[in-house]
């Protein structure tokens, strides 16, 4: 089950549609990882709305990518977990410390913009701020 | 073929009352007995009934009514020697009477009362034949006991069912999400956190930051008296979970026993942020709003700004 990725502005955007098999998931974090240098991204969006299970492979999987990518030149995010995936997962520990996780999409999307931002705004030279 | 199939429902039909063959037989004689005499009987049955001051909730009427229904389906578990009708019947009583205040022992009691008037019924009737006396009696009685455990087991049941059903209600109660302004929720919590509470309060709690879209929950605990490794671990396992779906909690109203339990036993709240009370922490919610807010703005507003 290939899963799509797609462009959209500076961002790569990974929607999860079914259950994926370990295979799926490497294929997944590969495929991501080799486009965010192909296609100079800023931002990583993995949606998982559509999983009602989460192992710890897949927690793994999920934070490697956002390491990976985060070594390339991106800022990854994971939107859309489901509140019972949510608690099942910190009943088993799997917390994915260390990696932005928002509600939804549209949150998503806000957020790598406020990031990307952000970023730019930091590499300028601070000039209002030596101002004032 | 059709031949066949015939004989072989005959030969089964045949087969296996070949044993019960008398008290099937017996059964059907009782029912018709009591079918013939429902009047006379479900009079003297609500008159013992009244007699004894049981349902004492209920009027006369009610109570006549109530009689006839039960006496009808008695008769019919008798007769088919199945119970369902009889149990849905009891369950249904149950949840009409449960409210009115009608206690165990009085049910239990009716039923047993009817027991013992149709048995008296049979001693009348059979009075002058005591070995079929003794054999009516055989049939009667197993299925007789099986009814008054029916209803009083279904009685039991349907007020167990309440009772859970009011737990559920009262937990339900006390763990308030409370949407103070856009993407910022409240939960405050009183009273005492065991596992099974903490559970429904973080499931109640993940599926409001998902239905609010909120940003910012404040978690209040200045009603807890006492928090324990466990409860505290359930908070921080909280505070994960509302993070994964995007939610930043704080914490507030620690109290210092609380403070100092909790650091004595080594239980690490490090990653949770906690402000002392809770308009500090609803004045903290606001400015992370306005921080998560503003970046685009700002940037917006200052961006010309540094480039004129």
């Amino acid at each position: 089950m290939e899963v799509p990725i797609l462009r959209q502005g500076q961002f790569l955007i990974a929607s999860i549609q079914s259950a994926l098999t370990d295979a799926d998931l490497s294929h997944l974090r590969e495929a991501l990882i080799a486009q965010v240098g192909r296609s100079r991204c800023r931002g990583v969006i993995v949606d998982v709305t559509a999983l009602d299970v989460m192992d710890s492979f897949a927690v793994r999987t999920l934070r490697d990518i956002a390491h990976m990518a985060r070594l390339r030149g991106a800022e990854t995010v994971i939107v859309g977990i489901q509140p019972d995936v949510a608690f099942a997962m910190v009943q088993l520990g799997l917390t994915l410390k260390g990696v932005a996780t928002v509600l939804d999409l549209e949150e998503g999307l806000a957020f790598l913009n406020r990031r990307t931002e952000e970023r730019t705004f930091e590499a300028k030279p601070k000039k209002p701020s030596g101002r004032g | 073929m059709d031949t066949k199939k015939s004989m072989s429902v005959s030969t089964r039909a045949s087969e296996a009352p070949a044993l019960s063959e008398s008290s099937a037989g017996l059964l059907r004689e009782l029912v018709a007995h009591l079918r013939q005499n429902r009047t006379q009987l479900r009079e003297e049955w609500a008159r013992r009934i009244t007699r004894a001051e049981l349902l004492t909730a209920m009027t006369e009427e009610e109570i006549f009514a109530e009689a006839t229904a039960v006496y009808d389906n008695y008769v019919e578990a008798l007769e088919t020697g199945t119970f369902e009708a009889l149990q849905a019947y009891s369950r249904r009583l149950s949840e009409r009477i449960i409210p009115r205040g009608v206690e165990t022992d009085e049910v239990v009691g009716i039923v047993l009362l009817l027991r013992d008037v149709l048995a008296r019924s049979l001693f009348n009737k059979y009075q002058d034949n005591v070995e079929k006396l003794n054999r009516i009696l055989d049939s009667y009685e197993p299925a007789a006991n099986r009814i008054a455990n029916t209803v009083a087991v279904g009685f039991v049941e349907e007020r167990e069912r309440i009772i859970r059903q009011q737990q559920e209600a009262i937990r339900e109660l006390s763990t308030p999400v409370l949407q103070v302004r856009e993407r910022l929720l409240i939960l405050p919590i009183i009273g005492v956190i065991d596992p099974q509470r903490a559970r429904q309060l973080t499931e109640q709690l993940l599926r409001a930051i998902r239905a609010n879209r909120a940003k910012v929950v404040v978690i209040d605990v200045t009603g807890v008296a006492a928090m324990d490794s466990g409860v505290a671990n359930h908070l921080v396992q909280t505070v994960e979970a509302s993070r994964l779906l995007g939610a930043t909690v704080i914490v507030t109203g620690l109290s210092p026993e609380i403070a100092q339990t909790l650091v004595t036993i080594g239980v690490d709240l490090s990653e949770m942020a906690t402000v002392g009370d809770l308009q500090g922490g609803i004045e903290e919610a606001e400015r992370l709003l306005a921080d998560r807010a503003a970046p685009t703005t700002q940037v917006r507003e200052i961006a010309p700004e540094s480039t004129r």
